[in-house]
């Protein structure tokens, strides 16, 4: 099933920021949106993620498929690594958090407090809960942002696997992950005309 | 032609421009006369004398008080279903008017109380009632200046203005539960012969329909001063991006 | 949903849940009264039970703004929202936490505080009701609060002001039932109704809590 948007329009602050917005994002495949600070990537994932709703055009296959991570990693800083991980799997139904923590080399953290963990750590932490969510769609914001280089590639490697195994991302980073077989969707394009959000246009 | 149409901002200000200085000079007219023929042109009670008097500041005031809670009621019921931006400004703007009448129908309450119970205040359950009503109306009075976006100003208040709908009502019921009081019951009503005499009646039935008229103009006023505010703020949004 | 009643009972309890805070400001309220009001025990014995009621909800408004602020900081909320369990069912469940690590521990402290004010030997079995029957809907009311507030710098103050009016009726049915107990008169009257707002807001208010709560995520 595939994840489509249709001709979306949103806005940030009372304000639209983006319009005419569509792609597709087929199972296997990755997109990674592009564009400058402030052209409204972070809203449109989030859109996506249906915690905001869009002012016009539609979202379909994103519903109860998708795995968010955004800005911050809702981790609790009194639970340790696995008990973070198990919540999100209990959360979601599931219940290993093995092959998580293998893929993000936690292992060694996993009886840590992740209050104690560098930001790094936090991060990958963050993102192996996209794993055990077990959800076919990952929608990312930022999602190496404190990664050195070699988190980096566990990244890319988990992304790569997720992608082999069926499953879809839709992100978006400044970085290359050298994931070639990603699709690039710049947003300056779909910038929106200026004026008023739809909230305001009836007091003009 | 539909009343809805009137929920257009644009629209809103035209109509009310024309029909406000109507309302507003009804409404001085009304408590001038109301008020003067109260005061002066009537007997003085013969258990209560001339504190009597203050019952044409303390009545109207109490039933605004009231009246302007069901009217942002609505006005938050009728923003959740349908999104009109003008009802929810309407909301917003009744508030501290409807907090204003409550304070008004609190303090005639505690000087009339002086000479007749020999007291500012009891916890009698009315009293107690308006002090609650007050708390409700400050804290959605508080809750619309918290918060920066307007449309989720509108959409949390008006929830909230549902919710404590609830508890004011909950709230009434209990206080009457915890204690009986001293008040008299409701001074005015259609079917009961105990009603105030005629001589008080007429005056009070005039000061009763200037603070409606007076309510009405205040709300037009300070909606018209919402939508323009909001206004500017749109003109402003879209100067900056253009 | 059990995993999240789980994850929040564990937080609750390890340093900085905050776990304790509560009773701890319950003991003080408690303590305080009779400085300000004087040692004489028969007036302490009549007030008992009302002071007993307003420490506990005093007690339960200090830790409100926790039900629901630290998961909105880390961001635990907005994965909560994309999660499988519907919004309705995450702020019961939250409420459910709150009531267990601050409400039940208020409840059950009533009587030992109760010696100190020397109430009546009558009054603890009715305080310990009143508290368990009501302590409920103070969290409920409170997650609402909680929930209208979240993304508001100092909120805590206008929680207050927005949670206390909210909980005047439960207060006064609570302490009604606890007063006329102490005084061992019928309190039937007073409990039922205590019980029905408890009961209607735990059934209805998670509506009101969720929309309130999508209304700030977006």
């Amino acid at each position: 099933m595939m994840v489509t948007v249709t001709d979306l329009e949103i806005s940030r602050g009372g304000r639209a920021v983006l319009e005419g917005v569509s792609f597709v994002l087929a199972p296997g495949a990755a997109l990674i949106l592009r564009g400058p600070n402030g052209v409204g990537k972070t809203t449109l994932l989030r859109t996506v993620a249906g915690l905001q709703p869009p002012q016009a055009g539609s979202i379909s296959g994103a519903d109860d498929r998708m795995a968010y991570a955004g800005h911050s990693d809702g981790l609790k800083s009194m639970l340790t690594v696995a008990e973070n991980l198990s919540f999100w799997a209990a959360v979601f139904g599931r219940e290993d958090i093995d092959a998580a923590l293998a893929a993000f080399d936690l292992r060694d953290l996993a009886a840590r407090l992740a209050g104690s963990l560098s930001a790094g750590q936090k991060r990958r932490l963050g993102l192996a809960r996209l794993m055990v969510t077990g959800r076919p769609v990952w929608v990312l914001d930022e999602p190496t942002v404190s990664l050195d280089a070699a988190s980096v590639g566990l990244f890319a490697a988990a992304v790569r696997a997720h992608l082999a195994a069926g499953g879809s991302a839709l992100m978006a980073t400044h970085i290359d992950l050298g994931l070639e077989e990603a699709a690039v969707l710049d947003l300056s394009a779909f910038r929106a005309a200026p004026r008023a959000a739809q909230a305001d246009e009836a007091f003009l | 032609m539909s009343l809805w149409e009137y929920a257009n901002p644009v629209k809103f200000i035209r109509t009310t421009d024309v029909v406000l200085p109507w309302v507003s000079g009804l409404a001085v007219l009304c408590l001038t006369v109301g008020l003067i023929w109260g005061f002066f042109f009537t007997p003085e009670d013969y258990r209560q004398g001339s504190t009597v008097k203050i019952i044409y500041l303390h009545v109207p005031a109490a039933l605004m008080a009231i009246n302007a809670w069901i009217m942002m009621l609505i006005a938050s019921m009728i923003w959740i279903i349908r999104r009109h931006h003008v009802s929810a400004l309407a909301a917003r703007a009744a508030a501290p008017v409807g907090a204003v009448m409550t304070v008004i129908a609190l303090a005639t309450g505690a000087l009339w109380g002086q000479p007749m119970w020999g007291t500012w205040w009891v916890w009698d359950p009315r009293l107690t009632s308006f002090l609650i009503l007050f708390l409700f109306y400050l804290g959605y009075i508080a809750l619309w200046s918290a918060i920066e976006d307007d449309d989720t100003a509108a959409d949390l208040t008006s929830i909230l203005c549902l919710v404590g709908s609830v508890f004011a009502l909950l709230s009434r019921y209990a206080v009457n539960f915890w204690n009986q009081g001293l008040h008299q019951g409701a001074s005015l009503s259609l079917d009961k012969e105990e009603n105030v005499a005629d001589v008080f009646y007429h005056p009070l039935l005039l000061s009763i329909a200037g603070f409606v008229l007076l309510f009405v103009a205040l709300v037009f006023l300070r909606t018209q001063t919402e939508i323009r505010a909001r206004r500017t703020r749109a003109l402003i949004a879209r100067e900056q991006q253009g | 949903m059990r995993a999240l009643l789980a994850r929040d009972l564990r937080l609750g309890v390890r340093a900085g849940g905050g776990f304790g805070l509560g009773l701890a400001f319950f003991l003080i309220v408690t303590v305080l009264v009779p400085f300000g009001v004087g040692p004489e025990t028969a007036l302490l014995a009549r007030i008992a039970p009302g002071v007993l009621w307003i420490g506990a909800l005093l007690a339960c408004l200090l830790s409100l703004d926790r039900i629901l602020a630290l998961d909105w900081e880390d961001g635990s909320l907005d994965l909560l929202a994309t999660a499988p369990l519907p919004i309705e069912g995450v702020v019961s469940i939250k409420a459910l936490a709150h009531w267990i690590t601050t409400g039940l521990p208020l409840v059950l402290a009533a009587p030992l505080l109760g010696v100190l004010l020397n109430l009546a030997p009558d009054g603890y079995l009715w305080v310990l009701v009143s508290l368990a029957v009501g302590t409920p809907a103070l969290s409920v009311i409170g997650t609402f609060g909680a929930a209208l507030t979240i993304g508001l710098k100092r909120g805590g103050l206008l929680l207050s002001l927005l949670v206390l009016p909210l909980y005047v009726p439960t207060l006064i049915f609570g302490a009604e039932v606890a007063r006329r107990g102490a005084d061992g008169l019928d309190v039937a009257t007073p409990l039922m109704l205590l019980a029905g707002i408890s009961f209607g807001a735990m059934a209805l208010l998670p509506f009101a809590s969720a929309a309130v709560l999508r209304i700030n995520l977006r």
